[in-house]
Parts: structure tokens; C-alpha cells; sequence
């Protein structure tokens, strides 16, 4: 099967292109996705100090690019930072996200505050 | 023939049209999620009815862009599956059990989005491979219950043995870390969920869309 693997992975940009959306996307993906399935496929491959890092790529190629981070994503590292006990990187990527998204104040403003009490 | 008849007989047109009604494709009815448009939309882990154990959050871990680009705010899919497992409800199952009013409450969604996964995996053959992915989906409001849509996406690739420029887009760590054939799977999930989006029958642009409101 090995001759097969080329085929076997599509990048999630070239995944929309395949499925007809070519239009330009909302907001930078990066590693995002494929780095939360990694975590659930392969959790030992993939701790939290390693998705840390690579959503912190992300983080900083999204601003090269100028173009912003999608929903969730300052939640995640925020949840990450927490799981490492980094309680003021986590609380930073939590006001961070309710900042962008107030949609999600209600779920920011729950983490947050059971930091406090832990 | 009485006049009783013929006062009846104007009837049958009606009953032949509403017959017909049932055969016929009807457009989309939108009424009720135009009614409670969701901005925010909470995915919960999908129920697996199929044998492959890692369905689940190979689906949910490509649920996000297409509902995201799609306009809609989506909640952090990762940090609401701990959240649920933390608070006595570890698998899908029971997730899927929550009532509307506390997710609500503790999340602050206007929609959930319920996923089934009824066909996940590959069949392989000599020379050619074949995987598919089908998902029942329906989305929720959380104020009143009501179903806002519901449909039904699937996908499925059959990939002949040979060289492709795919091969060359490949995300390296993805390679290293998990076996082909659920990398395989993964991205054909993401194919069926962006059909959520994409389809013509499918959700309707959201508020972060330009076209939020158009149609």
C-alpha cells in the first residue's frame, strides 16, 4: 500500500478547492485541524506542549498573513496553556478569543472564572 | 348526477396536487431557521454507527472550517468535549442527551449540531481503494427545540494507485504520526462536512459571511 500514501492526504485548503469552493477563505487554518486530530488519533505523538507549539506557529504566520484566526482557536490554546498550568498565557488566549468572538463570552467567562477558583 | 356531485367534483385537482407534492423535489423550506438564525453553533461530538472507533473525532476535528467560513461562530470542539466529559457525560451518547436549556446556559450557543455517523471506512481492492463517509446532521436552536435543518452528507473517494500532485501537498507531521488508512478517512470526512456549507440545500451564510442576510 505504500505506493497509495501520496494519495492518501489533502491539505484542507486543497480539500475545498476539490469540493468546488475556491473562494478565498474567511480566516487562517494552518495546522489547527489536523493538529486537534492528531491529538485524539495519536494523543502520545501529540501532547499539549507540542500543540502549543504548533498552534503558536500558526498564531504568528496568521499575522504575516494578515488574515484572522478562526473560531476557537485562542479558546484551544488558551485550554492548552491551562492544561500546562501556564494560567496567564491560558487567561491572555481566553480574552483573546471573547475579544474577537463575543459569541463566545458566555464559555470564556466560565473558564475564566473556574481558573480563579483553581 | 346530482348537484351533489358536481359540488364535490372540483375537489379532485386539489387531491391529485397535494398527491403529487409528496413526489415532486421541494425547495428547502428555511422557515424556521430564518426565524431563529443562529450566530453561534455548538458541534458536539458525532454518534458513531459504524465499527471504526476513531469516526468520532476524526469527524469532529474537521466540523469547524466548513461551519466557520460558512459565517457562523463555532465553539472550541476540543475544550466542549472535555467540558461535557468533565461533567459526567463522556461519550457521545450521553452528550447527545444534554438538555438545550443547560447547554444554554453554561455555553451560551444559539444551535446545536447533532451528527450521526452512519458510513466511515475504506474498502480496498487490488489496485484501487474506496472510502466513504456518510453523516446524518440536524441543527438545533437551544431556545425553542425546533429543528432550524437537517440533511444528510457524504463522500467518497476511490483513489487509483497511481502518482498525484496531491502527494506533494502532503502535511508532513500528519504523515509521521498516524497511519495512512485513518488519514485517509479524516479527509474524506472533511470532504462530506463541507457539504454542509457548499450544498445548495445547506446551511444558510451566517453573520461573519458576506452574504449573511441575501437570501
Amino acid at each position: 500500500m505504500r505506493h497509495l500514501r501520496p494519495l492518501l492526504l489533502a491539505t484542507p485548503a486543497l480539500a475545498l478547492l476539490l469540493s468546488g469552493c475556491a473562494a478565498p477563505t474567511i480566516y487562517y487554518w494552518g495546522q489547527y485541524e489536523d493538529t486537534l486530530f492528531a491529538s485524539y488519533a495519536a494523543p502520545g505523538e501529540m501532547p499539549p506542549e507540542r500543540q502549543v507549539e504548533l498552534l503558536e506557529e500558526d498564531r504568528q504566520k496568521a499575522r504575516s498573513e494578515n488574515t484572522p484566526l478562526p473560531p476557537g482557536f485562542n479558546a484551544q490554546l488558551g485550554y492548552l496553556y491551562y492544561q500546562l498550568g501556564m494560567t496567564d498565557e491560558a487567561r491572555q488566549s481566553f480574552e483573546i478569543e471573547k475579544a474577537l468572538f463575543p459569541e463566545s463570552a458566555v464559555l470564556m467567562d466560565r473558564l475564566l472564572a473556574s481558573m480563579v477558583v483553581k | 348526477m346530482s348537484s351533489r356531485y358536481l359540488f364535490q367534483f372540483p375537489c379532485a385537482p386539489l387531491f391529485l396536487l397535494a398527491l403529487s407534492a409528496c413526489v415532486t423535489p421541494q425547495p428547502y423550506d428555511y422557515s424556521a431557521y430564518r426565524e431563529h438564525f443562529p450566530r453561534s453553533i455548538l458541534v458536539l461530538p458525532p454518534l458513531n454507527e459504524t465499527t471504526d472507533i476513531q469516526a468520532t473525532y476524526s469527524c469532529l476535528s474537521t466540523i469547524t472550517m466548513p461551519l466557520a467560513e460558512r459565517g457562523y461562530y463555532v465553539f472550541p470542539v476540543a475544550v466542549v468535549d472535555q467540558l461535557f466529559k468533565e461533567n459526567g457525560m463522556p461519550t457521545p451518547g450521553e452528550m447527545h442527551q444534554a438538555p438545550l436549556n443547560k447547554i444554554r446556559e453554561i455555553i451560551g450557543a444559539d444551535a446545536v449540531l447533532y451528527i450521526t455517523i452512519k458510513e466511515y471506512g475504506s474498502s480496498y481492492q487490488v489496485i484501487n481503494s474506496a472510502t466513504t463517509v456518510t453523516a446524518e446532521a440536524k441543527l438545533v436552536d437551544t431556545v425553542s427545540g425546533t429543528a432550524l435543518w437537517q440533511g444528510t452528507v457524504s463522500a467518497q473517494d476511490n483513489s487509483a494507485g497511481t502518482g498525484s500532485i496531491i502527494g506533494d501537498l502532503v502535511s508532513a507531521f500528519l504523515t509521521q504520526v498516524i497511519s495512512e488508512s485513518t488519514d485517509h478517512a479524516y479527509e474524506i470526512c472533511r470532504l462530506a462536512n463541507i457539504q454542509l456549507g457548499t450544498r445548495s440545500d445547506g446551511l444558510l451564510p451566517g453573520p461573519y459571511d458576506p452574504g449573511y442576510g441575501t437570501n
